[in-house]
Protein backbone atom coordinates (compact mmCIF):
# COMPACT_ATOMS: atom_id res chain seq x y z
CA UNK A 1 0.00 0.00 0.00
CA UNK A 2 1.28 3.41 -0.96
CA UNK A 3 -0.34 6.26 0.95
CA UNK A 4 -0.05 9.83 -0.29
CA UNK A 5 -1.21 12.65 1.95
CA UNK A 6 -1.63 16.34 1.06
CA UNK A 7 1.33 16.25 -1.31
CA UNK A 8 2.32 19.64 -2.69
CA UNK A 9 5.00 20.63 -5.16
CA UNK A 10 5.73 23.97 -6.77
CA UNK A 11 8.23 24.72 -9.51
CA UNK A 12 8.72 28.45 -9.25
CA UNK A 13 5.36 29.92 -10.26
CA UNK A 14 4.05 26.55 -11.44
CA UNK A 15 1.83 24.83 -8.87
CA UNK A 16 2.22 21.27 -10.15
CA UNK A 17 0.80 19.26 -7.25
CA UNK A 18 -1.76 21.11 -5.14
CA UNK A 19 -2.42 18.69 -2.32
CA UNK A 20 -2.65 15.14 -3.64
CA UNK A 21 -4.36 12.51 -1.49
CA UNK A 22 -4.33 9.00 -2.84
CA UNK A 23 -4.01 5.38 -1.87
CA UNK A 24 -2.49 2.78 -4.14
CA UNK A 25 -3.54 -0.70 -3.01
CA UNK A 26 -1.15 -3.65 -2.96
CA UNK A 27 -1.53 -6.30 -5.63
CA UNK A 28 -3.51 -4.08 -7.96
CA UNK A 29 -2.79 -2.15 -11.13
CA UNK A 30 -3.47 1.53 -10.58
CA UNK A 31 -3.60 3.80 -13.60
CA UNK A 32 -2.78 7.46 -13.20
CA UNK A 33 -4.50 9.45 -15.92
CA UNK A 34 -5.11 13.08 -16.67
CA UNK A 35 -4.51 15.82 -19.23
CA UNK A 36 -1.01 16.80 -20.32
CA UNK A 37 0.92 18.66 -17.62
CA UNK A 38 -1.51 17.48 -14.93
CA UNK A 39 1.35 16.38 -12.69
CA UNK A 40 1.38 12.62 -13.37
CA UNK A 41 5.12 12.29 -13.84
CA UNK A 42 5.82 14.64 -10.93
CA UNK A 43 3.65 12.42 -8.71
CA UNK A 44 5.46 9.27 -9.82
CA UNK A 45 8.83 10.90 -9.32
CA UNK A 46 7.80 12.04 -5.84
CA UNK A 47 7.07 8.43 -4.90
CA UNK A 48 10.53 7.47 -6.16
CA UNK A 49 12.20 10.34 -4.33
CA UNK A 50 13.46 11.90 -7.57
CA UNK A 51 11.37 14.97 -6.86
CA UNK A 52 11.47 16.49 -3.39
CA UNK A 53 7.93 17.48 -2.45
CA UNK A 54 7.34 20.75 -0.57
CA UNK A 55 4.82 19.45 1.98
CA UNK A 56 2.75 16.35 2.56
CA UNK A 57 3.85 12.78 2.99
CA UNK A 58 4.25 9.54 1.09
CA UNK A 59 4.31 6.16 2.80
CA UNK A 60 5.38 3.02 1.00
CA UNK A 61 4.30 0.01 3.08
CA UNK A 62 4.05 2.33 6.09
CA UNK A 63 7.64 3.53 5.65
CA UNK A 64 7.78 7.25 5.13
CA UNK A 65 9.63 8.40 2.04
CA UNK A 66 12.38 10.81 2.96
CA UNK A 67 16.14 10.58 3.16
CA UNK A 68 16.36 6.81 3.52
CA UNK A 69 16.88 4.98 0.25
CA UNK A 70 16.24 1.36 1.30
CA UNK A 71 12.52 1.36 0.38
CA UNK A 72 13.57 1.59 -3.27
CA UNK A 73 14.90 -1.98 -3.15
CA UNK A 74 11.26 -2.99 -3.50
CA UNK A 75 10.49 -0.68 -6.42
CA UNK A 76 11.16 -1.18 -10.11
CA UNK A 77 10.96 1.91 -12.30
CA UNK A 78 10.55 2.25 -16.02
CA UNK A 79 11.03 5.92 -16.96
CA UNK A 80 9.33 7.56 -19.88
CA UNK A 81 12.50 8.27 -21.84
CA UNK A 82 15.15 5.61 -22.26
CA UNK A 83 18.55 7.26 -22.58
CA UNK A 84 21.60 5.48 -21.29
CA UNK A 85 25.36 6.05 -21.39
CA UNK A 86 25.92 5.85 -25.12
CA UNK A 87 29.12 3.80 -25.18
CA UNK A 88 27.94 0.98 -22.93
CA UNK A 89 26.17 -2.15 -24.08
CA UNK A 90 22.81 -3.25 -22.75
CA UNK A 91 24.44 -6.22 -21.06
CA UNK A 92 26.88 -3.90 -19.24
CA UNK A 93 24.01 -1.69 -18.10
CA UNK A 94 22.08 -4.66 -16.68
CA UNK A 95 25.27 -5.96 -15.05
CA UNK A 96 25.73 -2.59 -13.34
CA UNK A 97 22.16 -2.64 -12.03
CA UNK A 98 22.77 -6.10 -10.62
CA UNK A 99 25.97 -4.98 -8.92
CA UNK A 100 24.03 -2.20 -7.26
CA UNK A 101 21.81 -4.80 -5.58
CA UNK A 102 24.23 -7.50 -4.46
CA UNK A 103 21.66 -8.99 -2.07
CA UNK A 104 19.22 -9.92 -4.80
CA UNK A 105 19.95 -13.45 -5.93
CA UNK A 106 16.87 -14.22 -7.98
CA UNK A 107 16.69 -12.42 -11.29
CA UNK A 108 13.77 -12.15 -13.67
CA UNK A 109 15.14 -11.80 -17.19
CA UNK A 110 12.20 -13.42 -18.94
CA UNK A 111 11.63 -10.26 -21.01
CA UNK A 112 15.09 -10.60 -22.59
CA UNK A 113 13.91 -13.86 -24.10
CA UNK A 114 10.35 -12.85 -24.97
CA UNK A 115 11.52 -9.59 -26.55
CA UNK A 116 14.30 -11.51 -28.32
CA UNK A 117 16.93 -9.07 -27.04
CA UNK A 118 19.86 -11.50 -26.80
CA UNK A 119 21.93 -10.10 -29.64
CA UNK A 120 20.89 -6.49 -29.09
CA UNK A 121 22.37 -6.56 -25.60
CA UNK A 122 25.88 -6.92 -27.02
CA UNK A 123 25.57 -3.72 -29.08
CA UNK A 124 26.33 -0.20 -27.92
CA UNK A 125 23.22 1.46 -26.50
CA UNK A 126 23.78 4.43 -28.79
CA UNK A 127 23.33 2.24 -31.87
CA UNK A 128 19.95 0.89 -30.75
CA UNK A 129 16.58 2.23 -31.85
CA UNK A 130 14.32 4.03 -29.42
CA UNK A 131 12.02 1.01 -29.22
CA UNK A 132 14.86 -1.38 -28.41
CA UNK A 133 16.12 0.95 -25.68
CA UNK A 134 12.60 1.07 -24.29
CA UNK A 135 12.61 -2.75 -24.15
CA UNK A 136 15.86 -2.72 -22.18
CA UNK A 137 14.23 -0.15 -19.93
CA UNK A 138 11.41 -2.63 -19.31
CA UNK A 139 13.84 -5.48 -18.62
CA UNK A 140 15.60 -3.27 -16.03
CA UNK A 141 12.32 -2.50 -14.26
CA UNK A 142 11.30 -6.15 -13.88
CA UNK A 143 14.83 -7.47 -13.24
CA UNK A 144 14.72 -7.70 -9.45
CA UNK A 145 11.16 -8.97 -9.05
CA UNK A 146 10.19 -5.82 -7.16
CA UNK A 147 6.98 -5.80 -5.13
CA UNK A 148 6.00 -2.49 -6.73
CA UNK A 149 6.50 -1.47 -10.34
CA UNK A 150 6.17 2.09 -11.54
CA UNK A 151 5.81 2.34 -15.30
CA UNK A 152 5.70 5.75 -16.98
CA UNK A 153 4.21 5.39 -20.49
CA UNK A 154 5.52 1.82 -20.76
CA UNK A 155 4.39 1.02 -24.30
CA UNK A 156 5.33 4.37 -25.88
CA UNK A 157 7.62 3.62 -28.81
CA UNK A 158 6.98 -0.12 -28.81
CA UNK A 159 5.58 -1.93 -31.83
CA UNK A 160 2.23 -3.75 -31.30
CA UNK A 161 3.85 -7.13 -30.80
CA UNK A 162 6.32 -5.85 -28.19
CA UNK A 163 3.57 -3.86 -26.51
CA UNK A 164 1.55 -7.05 -26.23
CA UNK A 165 4.49 -8.94 -24.74
CA UNK A 166 4.93 -6.20 -22.13
CA UNK A 167 1.23 -6.11 -21.32
CA UNK A 168 1.15 -9.89 -20.93
CA UNK A 169 4.11 -9.59 -18.59
CA UNK A 170 2.31 -6.97 -16.51
CA UNK A 171 -0.84 -9.11 -16.26
CA UNK A 172 1.20 -12.19 -15.41
CA UNK A 173 3.12 -10.41 -12.66
CA UNK A 174 -0.08 -8.91 -11.33
CA UNK A 175 -1.35 -12.40 -10.66
CA UNK A 176 1.63 -13.00 -8.38
CA UNK A 177 0.49 -10.09 -6.21
CA UNK A 178 2.70 -7.26 -7.42
CA UNK A 179 1.58 -3.67 -7.27
CA UNK A 180 1.63 -1.56 -10.44
CA UNK A 181 1.42 2.14 -11.02
CA UNK A 182 1.03 2.96 -14.69
CA UNK A 183 0.60 6.17 -16.62
CA UNK A 184 -0.35 6.12 -20.25
CA UNK A 185 -2.07 8.17 -22.87
CA UNK A 186 -3.46 5.02 -24.47
CA UNK A 187 -6.73 4.52 -22.60
CA UNK A 188 -7.62 1.24 -24.29
CA UNK A 189 -4.38 -0.18 -22.93
CA UNK A 190 -5.17 0.95 -19.39
CA UNK A 191 -8.64 -0.52 -19.74
CA UNK A 192 -6.95 -3.85 -20.42
CA UNK A 193 -4.54 -3.58 -17.50
CA UNK A 194 -5.92 -1.42 -14.72
CA UNK A 195 -8.04 -2.27 -11.71
CA UNK A 196 -8.13 1.24 -10.33
CA UNK A 197 -7.96 4.70 -11.83
CA UNK A 198 -6.70 7.91 -10.31
CA UNK A 199 -7.63 10.93 -12.38
CA UNK A 200 -5.49 14.01 -11.82
CA UNK A 201 -6.14 17.43 -13.23
CA UNK A 202 -4.42 20.71 -12.40
CA UNK A 203 -2.50 19.14 -9.57
CA UNK A 204 -5.47 17.62 -7.72
CA UNK A 205 -7.07 14.21 -7.58
CA UNK A 206 -10.50 14.54 -9.22
CA UNK A 207 -11.42 10.89 -9.14
CA UNK A 208 -10.09 7.80 -7.45
CA UNK A 209 -11.77 4.44 -7.68
CA UNK A 210 -12.24 1.30 -9.71
CA UNK A 211 -12.54 1.07 -13.47
CA UNK A 212 -16.23 0.20 -13.09
CA UNK A 213 -16.89 3.17 -10.84
CA UNK A 214 -15.44 5.72 -13.22
CA UNK A 215 -17.52 4.34 -16.07
CA UNK A 216 -20.68 4.27 -13.97
CA UNK A 217 -20.08 7.78 -12.63
CA UNK A 218 -19.67 9.27 -16.08
CA UNK A 219 -22.19 6.91 -17.72
CA UNK A 220 -19.71 6.00 -20.43
CA UNK A 221 -18.99 2.64 -22.02
CA UNK A 222 -15.20 2.74 -21.88
CA UNK A 223 -12.33 4.38 -20.04
CA UNK A 224 -11.37 6.68 -22.88
CA UNK A 225 -14.82 8.22 -23.00
CA UNK A 226 -15.08 8.30 -19.22
CA UNK A 227 -11.80 10.21 -18.85
CA UNK A 228 -12.73 12.53 -21.71
CA UNK A 229 -16.02 13.21 -19.92
CA UNK A 230 -14.21 14.01 -16.67
CA UNK A 231 -11.90 16.39 -18.51
CA UNK A 232 -14.92 17.99 -20.16
CA UNK A 233 -16.58 18.50 -16.78
CA UNK A 234 -13.39 19.91 -15.37
CA UNK A 235 -13.15 22.42 -18.24
CA UNK A 236 -16.79 23.43 -17.78
CA UNK A 237 -16.56 23.88 -14.04
CA UNK B 1 28.52 1.34 -3.91
CA UNK B 2 30.37 4.41 -5.23
CA UNK B 3 32.72 2.10 -7.08
CA UNK B 4 29.84 0.23 -8.70
CA UNK B 5 28.30 3.51 -9.86
CA UNK B 6 31.60 4.93 -11.12
CA UNK B 7 32.86 1.85 -12.93
CA UNK B 8 30.41 1.78 -15.87
CA UNK B 9 30.77 5.56 -16.24
CA UNK B 10 34.53 5.25 -16.45
CA UNK B 11 34.11 2.58 -19.10
CA UNK B 12 31.61 4.75 -20.96
CA UNK B 13 33.88 7.83 -20.96
CA UNK B 14 36.99 5.85 -21.89
CA UNK B 15 35.20 4.65 -25.03
CA UNK B 16 34.14 8.14 -26.09
CA UNK B 17 35.70 9.66 -29.19
CA UNK B 18 36.28 12.96 -27.43
CA UNK B 19 38.47 11.33 -24.84
CA UNK B 20 40.53 9.65 -27.54
CA UNK B 21 41.01 13.08 -29.16
CA UNK B 22 42.07 14.47 -25.80
CA UNK B 23 44.77 11.82 -25.36
CA UNK B 24 45.87 12.28 -28.96
CA UNK B 25 46.04 16.06 -28.54
CA UNK B 26 48.43 15.91 -25.60
CA UNK B 27 50.35 13.06 -27.18
CA UNK B 28 50.94 14.96 -30.41
CA UNK B 29 51.67 18.27 -28.65
CA UNK B 30 54.22 16.65 -26.34
CA UNK B 31 55.78 14.56 -29.09
CA UNK B 32 56.04 17.60 -31.37
CA UNK B 33 57.60 19.78 -28.70
CA UNK B 34 60.04 17.04 -27.74
CA UNK B 35 61.19 16.78 -31.34
CA UNK B 36 61.43 20.46 -32.16
CA UNK B 37 62.54 22.17 -28.98
CA UNK B 38 65.11 19.57 -28.10
CA UNK B 39 65.35 19.06 -24.37
CA UNK B 40 62.86 18.00 -21.76
CA UNK B 41 62.93 21.23 -19.77
CA UNK B 42 62.13 23.40 -22.80
CA UNK B 43 59.36 21.04 -23.85
CA UNK B 44 57.82 21.19 -20.41
CA UNK B 45 58.02 24.97 -20.33
CA UNK B 46 56.19 25.23 -23.66
CA UNK B 47 53.76 22.56 -22.59
CA UNK B 48 52.89 24.48 -19.42
CA UNK B 49 50.75 27.04 -21.19
CA UNK B 50 49.05 24.38 -23.31
CA UNK B 51 48.13 22.40 -20.20
CA UNK B 52 46.94 25.48 -18.31
CA UNK B 53 44.60 26.42 -21.14
CA UNK B 54 43.40 23.10 -22.47
CA UNK B 55 42.84 21.05 -19.31
CA UNK B 56 40.38 23.52 -17.74
CA UNK B 57 38.63 24.12 -21.08
CA UNK B 58 38.18 20.46 -21.96
CA UNK B 59 37.15 19.52 -18.42
CA UNK B 60 34.60 22.33 -18.16
CA UNK B 61 32.99 21.77 -21.54
CA UNK B 62 33.08 17.98 -21.49
CA UNK B 63 31.97 17.83 -17.85
CA UNK B 64 29.01 20.13 -18.35
CA UNK B 65 27.80 18.39 -21.50
CA UNK B 66 28.37 15.02 -19.86
CA UNK B 67 26.11 15.84 -16.94
CA UNK B 68 23.35 17.20 -19.18
CA UNK B 69 23.48 14.09 -21.36
CA UNK B 70 23.38 11.84 -18.30
CA UNK B 71 20.13 13.33 -17.06
CA UNK B 72 17.97 10.25 -17.75
CA UNK B 73 20.69 7.93 -16.55
CA UNK B 74 20.94 9.87 -13.29
CA UNK B 75 17.18 9.38 -12.87
CA UNK B 76 17.63 5.66 -13.36
CA UNK B 77 20.43 5.60 -10.77
CA UNK B 78 18.41 7.64 -8.28
CA UNK B 79 15.51 5.21 -8.63
CA UNK B 80 17.84 2.47 -7.34
CA UNK B 81 18.35 1.98 -3.61
CA UNK B 82 21.27 4.43 -3.53
CA UNK B 83 21.92 7.55 -1.52
CA UNK B 84 22.13 10.75 -3.50
CA UNK B 85 25.66 11.41 -2.34
CA UNK B 86 26.69 7.94 -3.56
CA UNK B 87 25.32 8.70 -7.01
CA UNK B 88 27.03 12.12 -6.99
CA UNK B 89 30.38 10.69 -5.97
CA UNK B 90 30.05 7.96 -8.58
CA UNK B 91 29.30 10.50 -11.30
CA UNK B 92 32.22 12.70 -10.26
CA UNK B 93 34.77 9.92 -10.13
CA UNK B 94 33.32 8.37 -13.26
CA UNK B 95 34.30 11.50 -15.14
CA UNK B 96 37.34 12.82 -13.26
CA UNK B 97 39.23 9.52 -13.30
CA UNK B 98 39.20 8.94 -17.09
CA UNK B 99 39.88 12.63 -17.80
CA UNK B 100 42.89 12.59 -15.48
CA UNK B 101 44.12 9.32 -16.94
CA UNK B 102 43.75 10.66 -20.49
CA UNK B 103 45.72 13.82 -19.74
CA UNK B 104 48.45 11.93 -17.91
CA UNK B 105 48.73 9.29 -20.62
CA UNK B 106 48.90 11.90 -23.38
CA UNK B 107 51.78 13.77 -21.73
CA UNK B 108 53.61 10.81 -20.28
CA UNK B 109 53.72 8.39 -23.22
CA UNK B 110 55.94 10.55 -25.50
CA UNK B 111 58.30 11.22 -22.57
CA UNK B 112 58.56 7.54 -21.78
CA UNK B 113 59.20 6.70 -25.44
CA UNK B 114 61.95 9.31 -25.67
CA UNK B 115 63.37 8.52 -22.25
CA UNK B 116 63.03 11.06 -19.46
CA UNK B 117 65.95 13.30 -18.59
CA UNK B 118 66.48 12.77 -14.82
CA UNK B 119 66.80 16.52 -14.33
CA UNK B 120 63.31 17.09 -15.71
CA UNK B 121 61.67 14.44 -13.57
CA UNK B 122 60.44 16.72 -10.85
CA UNK B 123 59.04 19.25 -13.31
CA UNK B 124 57.26 16.49 -15.21
CA UNK B 125 55.82 15.13 -11.97
CA UNK B 126 54.70 18.60 -10.96
CA UNK B 127 52.99 19.04 -14.31
CA UNK B 128 51.19 15.70 -14.03
CA UNK B 129 50.05 16.46 -10.49
CA UNK B 130 49.10 20.04 -11.40
CA UNK B 131 47.13 18.96 -14.47
CA UNK B 132 45.36 16.26 -12.48
CA UNK B 133 44.50 18.76 -9.75
CA UNK B 134 43.07 21.12 -12.38
CA UNK B 135 40.97 18.25 -13.76
CA UNK B 136 39.55 17.59 -10.28
CA UNK B 137 38.88 21.31 -9.72
CA UNK B 138 37.14 21.92 -13.02
CA UNK B 139 35.12 18.69 -13.01
CA UNK B 140 33.59 19.98 -9.77
CA UNK B 141 32.97 23.42 -11.25
CA UNK B 142 31.43 21.85 -14.38
CA UNK B 143 29.04 19.83 -12.18
CA UNK B 144 28.07 22.97 -10.25
CA UNK B 145 27.34 24.82 -13.49
CA UNK B 146 25.33 21.94 -14.99
CA UNK B 147 23.27 21.57 -11.79
CA UNK B 148 22.68 25.30 -11.53
CA UNK B 149 21.25 25.84 -15.02
CA UNK B 150 18.39 23.71 -16.33
CA UNK B 151 19.06 24.68 -19.93
CA UNK B 152 21.97 22.97 -21.66
CA UNK B 153 23.02 25.91 -23.82
CA UNK B 154 22.92 28.36 -20.93
CA UNK B 155 25.00 25.93 -18.89
CA UNK B 156 27.54 25.52 -21.67
CA UNK B 157 27.76 29.31 -22.00
CA UNK B 158 28.29 29.66 -18.27
CA UNK B 159 31.03 26.99 -18.36
CA UNK B 160 32.82 28.89 -21.13
CA UNK B 161 32.43 32.13 -19.17
CA UNK B 162 34.06 30.51 -16.14
CA UNK B 163 36.94 29.38 -18.33
CA UNK B 164 37.36 32.80 -19.97
CA UNK B 165 37.42 34.51 -16.57
CA UNK B 166 39.85 32.16 -14.85
CA UNK B 167 42.12 31.48 -17.84
CA UNK B 168 42.28 34.92 -19.47
CA UNK B 169 40.38 37.81 -17.92
CA UNK B 170 41.74 37.26 -14.42
CA UNK B 171 45.38 37.56 -15.41
CA UNK B 172 44.64 40.41 -17.79
CA UNK B 173 42.90 42.38 -15.07
CA UNK B 174 45.74 41.60 -12.69
CA UNK B 175 48.34 42.89 -15.15
CA UNK B 176 46.29 46.02 -15.73
CA UNK B 177 46.09 46.76 -12.02
CA UNK B 178 49.78 46.14 -11.56
CA UNK B 179 50.59 48.44 -14.46
CA UNK B 180 48.31 51.17 -13.16
CA UNK B 181 49.65 50.98 -9.63
CA UNK B 182 53.29 50.57 -10.53
CA UNK B 183 54.28 53.11 -7.86
CA UNK B 184 53.12 50.86 -5.06
CA UNK B 185 54.66 47.64 -4.02
CA UNK B 186 52.00 45.04 -4.66
CA UNK B 187 53.95 41.82 -4.26
CA UNK B 188 52.21 40.70 -1.10
CA UNK B 189 48.70 41.39 -2.36
CA UNK B 190 49.57 39.88 -5.74
CA UNK B 191 50.54 36.77 -3.90
CA UNK B 192 47.20 36.60 -2.16
CA UNK B 193 45.27 37.27 -5.36
CA UNK B 194 47.12 34.49 -7.19
CA UNK B 195 45.92 32.01 -4.60
CA UNK B 196 42.35 32.80 -5.58
CA UNK B 197 42.73 31.32 -9.08
CA UNK B 198 43.44 27.59 -9.44
CA UNK B 199 45.09 28.03 -12.84
CA UNK B 200 47.50 30.63 -11.43
CA UNK B 201 48.27 28.33 -8.53
CA UNK B 202 49.38 25.55 -10.83
CA UNK B 203 51.23 28.03 -13.06
CA UNK B 204 53.23 29.34 -10.11
CA UNK B 205 53.97 25.85 -8.86
CA UNK B 206 55.27 24.93 -12.31
CA UNK B 207 57.23 28.06 -13.16
CA UNK B 208 59.03 27.97 -9.85
CA UNK B 209 60.31 24.50 -10.73
CA UNK B 210 61.96 25.87 -13.85
CA UNK B 211 64.24 28.13 -11.86
CA UNK B 212 63.45 31.07 -14.08
CA UNK B 213 61.86 33.13 -11.35
CA UNK B 214 64.94 35.33 -11.44
CA UNK B 215 63.69 36.55 -14.81
CA UNK B 216 60.50 37.76 -13.18
CA UNK B 217 62.22 40.53 -11.26
CA UNK B 218 61.51 41.53 -7.69
CA UNK B 219 58.00 40.06 -7.74
CA UNK B 220 59.45 36.80 -8.93
CA UNK B 221 61.88 36.89 -6.08
CA UNK B 222 59.11 37.47 -3.56
CA UNK B 223 57.09 34.65 -5.07
CA UNK B 224 60.09 32.39 -5.21
CA UNK B 225 60.94 33.12 -1.62
CA UNK B 226 57.39 32.46 -0.50
CA UNK B 227 56.60 29.38 -2.53
CA UNK B 228 59.83 27.43 -2.70
CA UNK B 229 59.93 26.86 1.02
CA UNK B 230 58.02 23.89 2.35
CA UNK B 231 55.48 26.36 3.70
CA UNK B 232 54.79 27.61 0.19
CA UNK B 233 54.14 24.14 -1.12
CA UNK B 234 51.81 23.58 1.78
CA UNK B 235 49.93 26.77 0.94
CA UNK B 236 49.57 25.79 -2.73
CA UNK B 237 48.38 22.31 -1.81
CA UNK B 238 45.91 23.67 0.72
CA UNK B 239 44.58 26.26 -1.73
CA UNK B 240 44.12 23.61 -4.42
CA UNK B 241 42.41 21.32 -1.93
CA UNK B 242 39.95 24.11 -1.17
CA UNK B 243 39.44 24.61 -4.90
CA UNK B 244 38.63 20.92 -5.27
CA UNK B 245 36.51 20.62 -2.12
CA UNK B 246 34.57 23.87 -2.46
CA UNK B 247 32.83 23.23 -5.80
CA UNK B 248 32.35 19.57 -4.84
CA UNK B 249 30.53 20.51 -1.65
CA UNK B 250 28.43 23.13 -3.45
CA UNK B 251 27.68 20.62 -6.21
CA UNK B 252 26.64 17.93 -3.75
CA UNK B 253 24.34 20.35 -1.93
CA UNK B 254 22.71 21.34 -5.24
CA UNK B 255 22.45 17.67 -6.23
CA UNK B 256 20.74 16.81 -2.94
CA UNK B 257 18.15 19.53 -3.38
CA UNK B 258 17.52 19.05 -7.07
CA UNK B 259 14.32 17.64 -8.57
CA UNK B 260 15.00 15.18 -11.38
Amino acid sequence: MIRIRALRKRYGRLDVLQGIDAEIPTGRVTAIVGPNAAGKTTLIKSILGLVRSDTGSIQVDSVRVNGDESYRTKIGYMPQIARFPSNLTGAELLAMLRELRPDVKEIDDELIRTFGLGLELTKKLNDLSGGTKQKINAVAAFLFKPATLILDEPTAGLDPRSARILKDKILGERRTGRTFIITSHVMSELEELADNVIFISEGKVRFSGSLEQIKRLTRQVNLERAVAELMEQGAAA
Amino acid sequence: MIREVAKPQVRNVLRSRWLLCYVAFFGIATEGLLRFTGGDAKTLLSLTNVVLFVVPLMTLVYGTVYLYNSREFIELLLAQPLKRRTVFAGLYLGLAVPLTAAFAAGVLIPFVLHGIDPAARIVLATMLIGGSALTLVFTGIAFCVALKFEDKLTGLGAALAVWLILALVYDGALLLIVAMMSDHSLEKSLLAVSLANPIDLVRIALLLQFDISALMGYTGAVFSHFFTGSGGLLVITAALAIWIGGPLTAGLMAFNRKDF
